[in-house]
């Protein structure tokens, strides 16, 4: 296959970046996307051209460290992580256009590469069950009712990509947080800081500079893990309960 | 008594030391003086951690603040020591070089955990998983450190639940646990197939709770290039700012590695694409012993490769072995066509014909070898691969065998293995294009997971005094094989409950004089680091980074991966040597140093890599035995299968750095007798 690539570059976090043409040749239908990348870089560096700055990891779709805006979706066209797209949902002779996320939180350190670190921040403000090593009861002495443990692990599959955010008009991440917010609130060991755990991480997300959440729902269609729109449903009872209990 | 036991008063050994009569690897090495671990405990087995945790001094909690500690990496094992000590009021400086300390690798893992809960009232006990991984680890662990694993190992589900890990339950609402990995209790915990995802969110979270109390400092996107030594103590690391670039010297009292392992020494595994040796390397190269650096785990059911442009390999979880058949055709001219046309018999169903009692279900290592086997005879399908043969020449490989789920689709139904199998067989088919449903899946084993790693006493604590090393980073308890489910329980076991125990003792003698930012180890210490840089970024030669790391891939696979033999060894050490040499004169790196620059980074880890590949060759050479994930073609019974020799091995290889071979340095090798008194040690058969 051979493909025209119209990727953003840009030097550091406070220079002007630019969309750069590369035409790339011999790229096989097995390769993962990234690989793709991988070649084009392999033939930046031969041609003296310094190569594209990108984030990927375990490049088996779980880590969440990979990203890209590939012509215009979060993740490319399908349901899955940038890693694990393959060329085969691409043709000979397309133009694709990569990106890094789009959103004010995420700033680019450089080309494909952003900070999203609001999200660790979010995490620190409520995100977690506060239970100290060694203090843990025997595990079996609370049973979490099948159906509650079940709905929090669906939501607990979220891996913090940030593609949620990037999908969204608005530049939200309620999707994030109600994951969060729904995975600790379905289990009993989570009750204690339920309140005060919702009201501390939506304060933390607007401080951040998130927008707020007006059920566009890109952001579910654009998660690699399907998380459901309804946890902004659950995040935003979570909030009124909240707030009439006086949090 | 037996020489070399005397630590052990009033047990009776099980063994006697060993007595190497080989010499493989004469004039690649020296012997150095035997290596004693002087903190093992004493005392009937069940009561030695117990005792410990008493002897050990306590660190007044007025104190604990005045104490720093690094810890770098944040997966179960560091994540995990962050947040304790962090919550003990400890003063913790976190580092990790992904964007943030959920990404690091313990992520990825699948299957799950072991714990000795007995839920299933099946005869579990803490003793039996402490027998099964000794067993597993074919005899080459320690009984002490194995039989702490194993009492911990209930503890971690306690801390893990209370922390909201989303485990599977039953429909009472309690857990549920799964048999894993030919063991026959039911003893591993889970969370559908994302087990190491949900534990490592659960660290984490503790971790960012301690951050935001102010006990933990995060440190992301930095990358530790440097060990800082100084009066023969660890005092701190040196680190680079991936994003400015900048070098920076970070002091404490205290550094523990919790820095993960080097399989991607191979350049092809299951590890992720920055998963790699530095700061465990750049520690040895600084006195820390590495130990049974040979000690690989090979996974037999990964995706194979499909051509020179592959980064990783993904595992496919191994218990599709239960439910899949395994076969190649019984003729070569047959390995290009269409699978469903080759009949019946003329497929070849190896591992139930050579192993008719254990059949598909045999040990990772003896299904790996026997893979490697039929595609070596030309039985390989899928597509063919340029590779590197035993002579040094080039010839095109089909790497991949069947793994079919026809009969169990026609037997259990569609749905029902659907159900089974989850996301799996989804993420083959994202992966490969190909519907197992429709066509037998593809696999090829892939290296996984590594034993060996830095030396460590039983407090977890290196040769170098105050430089603690925890999880994968650590050789300390899997012995030459790492059971399923069991690489979790070791990282959670020692940054929950082991390193704190163990920690505080050593801190108990601090605060420590502090160090100045301009002490001469210091300054040394950044110099090294800076002029490293600087070398990797002026020597502007014609090869990318890349095209190095896939070359030393394709010797370690070829000469130190599943059948290792001596001249095989041989070659690639001196391969390596040539292609070390050459990197460092004809390597091309652009850009800037003051920016992010991936190929920078990946310069250092490269650099450390064409090191560590001698030292696991060296090492290979010198073991002429087979165990565990170490198999030397010179050592199998008849029946081709692995051959221990306890008489001459029964000892953990603890290596020191004697410099660049290139410059004509040596390594020197230690040895630790291994001496059992709660367990004897028995050969395995899988016929």
């Amino acid at each position: 296959m051979k493909l025209t690539l119209k990727i953003w570059r840009q030097e550091n976090p406070t220079a002007t970046g630019a969309i750069h043409t590369y035409e790339l040749d011999g790229v096989a239908k097995d390769m993962s996307f990234l690989e793709m990348l991988d070649l084009l870089n392999e033939q930046l560096v031969l041609t003296g051209e310094e190569p594209v700055a990108f984030d990927s990891d375990c490049r088996e779709g779980i880590c969440g460290m990979c990203s890209l805006m590939i012509n215009g979706e979060a993740h490319g066209p399908e349901v899955t992580t940038t890693c694990q797209l393959h060329m085969r949902s691409f043709n000979d002779g397309d133009t694709i256009t990569i990106e890094p996320w789009r959103a004010e939180p995420f700033p680019v350190l450089k080309d494909l590469v952003v900070d999203r670190s609001a999200f660790d921040r979010i995490i620190q403000a409520g995100g977690y069950i506060s239970a100290n090593t060694g203090s843990a009861p025997e595990a079996n002495s609370v049973p979490a009712p099948r159906d509650k443990a079940m709905r929090a692990f669906n939501v607990a599959t979220c891996i913090g990509c940030g593609a949620c955010v990037a999908a969204c008009p608005n530049g939200s991440a309620s999707l994030f947080m109600g994951a969060k917010i729904t995975h600790l609130g379905e289990l009993p060991q989570g009750q204690p800081e339920r309140w005060s755990r919702v009201v501390d991480m939506v304060g933390q997300h607007d401080h951040e500079g998130f927008g707020g959440c007006t059920n566009i729902g890109e952001c579910a269609s654009a998660c690699p893990k399907e998380i459901p729109l309804d946890v902004i449903s659950q995040l935003n009872k979570d909030l009124r309960t909240a707030m009439k209990n006086g949090l | 008594m037996a020489a070399g036991t005397h630590y052990l008063p009033g047990l009776t050994p099980t063994n006697e030391p060993s007595v190497q009569k080989s010499d493989d690897a004469a004039g690649f090495y020296e012997l150095g003086e035997k290596l004693v671990d002087e903190k093992a405990p004493t005392g009937p087995i069940e009561e030695r951690w117990t005792t410990r945790k008493f002897e050990n001094r306590l660190v007044n909690p007025a104190n604990r603040r005045k104490l720093d500690i690094i810890i770098v990496g944040t997966g179960l094992a560091g994540g995990a020591a962050a947040a304790t000590l962090g919550e003990a009021g400890y003063n913790v400086k976190s580092f990790c070089y992904q964007d943030s300390p959920r990404r690091a690798h313990s992520i990825a893992a699948q299957g799950g955990i072991n714990a000795a809960k007995n839920y299933k009232e099946d005869g579990d006990s803490t003793y039996r998983l402490f027998y099964d991984t000794v067993k597993g680890g074919d005899y080459r662990a320690r009984e002490s450190n194995v039989y702490r694993l194993a009492e911990q190992s209930a503890n971690i589900i306690d801390q893990c639940v209370a922390q909201g890990v989303p485990f599977a339950r039953e429909y009472g609402g309690l857990l549920d646990n799964r048999s894993f990995g030919g063991v026959q209790v039911s003893r591993t915990f889970y969370a559908r197939g994302q087990t190491g995802q949900q534990l490592l969110l659960g660290a984490y979270q503790a971790m960012e709770r301690q951050v935001a109390a102010g006990t933990v400092e995060a440190f992301t996107r930095h990358e530790m290039l440097e060990l800082i030594v100084v009066d023969g103590k660890a005092r701190g690391i040196v680190a680079r700012d991936m994003v400015t670039g900048a070098i920076e010297t970070h002091l404490a009292d205290v550094v523990v590695l919790a820095s993960g392992g080097y399989g991607n020494v191979f350049y092809l595994s299951t590890n992720a694409m920055g998963s790699n040796v530095t700061a465990a390397w750049r520690a040895h190269r600084k006195g820390a012993y590495m130990a049974n650096p040979c000690y690989t785990q090979i996974h037999p059911t990964c995706i194979p490769v499909t051509g020179s442009h592959q980064s990783k390999l993904t595992l496919m979880s191994e218990s599709l072995r239960n439910d899949g058949r395994i076969w190649v055709p019984k003729k070569v001219e047959d390995c290009e066509k269409d699978p469903r046309e080759i009949p019946e018999a003329d497929r070849d169903f190896f591992l139930e014909r050579i192993y008719p009692s254990f059949g598909n279900l045999v040990p990772r290592d003896i299904a790996s070898r026997a893979a490697k086997y039929m595609c070596d005879e030309g039985r390989g399908v899928g597509p063919e691969i340029e590779e590197l043969q035993p002579d040094g020449t080039t010839k095109k490989v089909r790497r991949g065998v069947y793994l079919d789920l026809t009969d169990a689709i026609n037997r259990l139904g569609k749905e029902a293995v659907e159900e089974k199998y989850d996301n799996l067989l989804d993420m083959y088919e994202r992966i490969t294009g190909e519907s197992p449903y429709e066509l037998p899946m593809r696999i090829y084993p892939a290296v996984h997971y590594v034993m060996g790693g830095l030396w460590v006493d039983y407090e977890l604590q290196s040769n170098i005094p105050g430089l603690f090393v925890t999880g994968e980073a650590n050789f300390s308890d899997h012995g030459a094989n790492r059971l399923g489910a069991s690489a979790l329980m070791q990282g959670l076991a020692d940054g929950y409950f082991v390193l704190p125990n163990t920690i505080r003792d050593y801190l108990a003698d601090g605060p420590f004089e502090k160090v100045a930012e301009d002490h001469p180890a210091v300054v040394e210490a950044l110099a090294s680091v800076t002029e490293r840089v600087d070398k990797f970024m002026s020597i502007q030669g014609t090869r990318s980074v890349e095209s190095y790391h896939k070359e030393l891939g394709s010797i370690m696979w070829e000469y130190c991966g599943m059948d290792r033999r001596e001249e095989g060894l041989k070659t690639a050490i001196a391969k390596i040597r040539a292609l070390r040499e050459d990197f460092w004169t004809n390597v091309k790196v652009l850009g800037s140093a003051d920016n992010i620059n991936q190929d920078l980074e990946k310069a250092g880890r490269v650099a450390d890599f064409l090191e560590l590949g001698e030292l696991m060759c060296i090492d290979a050479l010198n073991r002429r035995e087979s165990c565990g994930g170490h198999f030397r073609g010179e050592s199998q019974t008849e029946d081709g299968e692995a051959l221990r020799h306890d008489d001459e091995f029964a000892y953990v290889a603890a290596w020191e750095w004697g410099g660049d071979s290139n410059d004509g340095g040596q390594p020197v090798l230690h040895k630790e007798d291994l001496i059992y008194t709660a367990i004897e040690m028995k050969q395995r058969s899988y016929k």
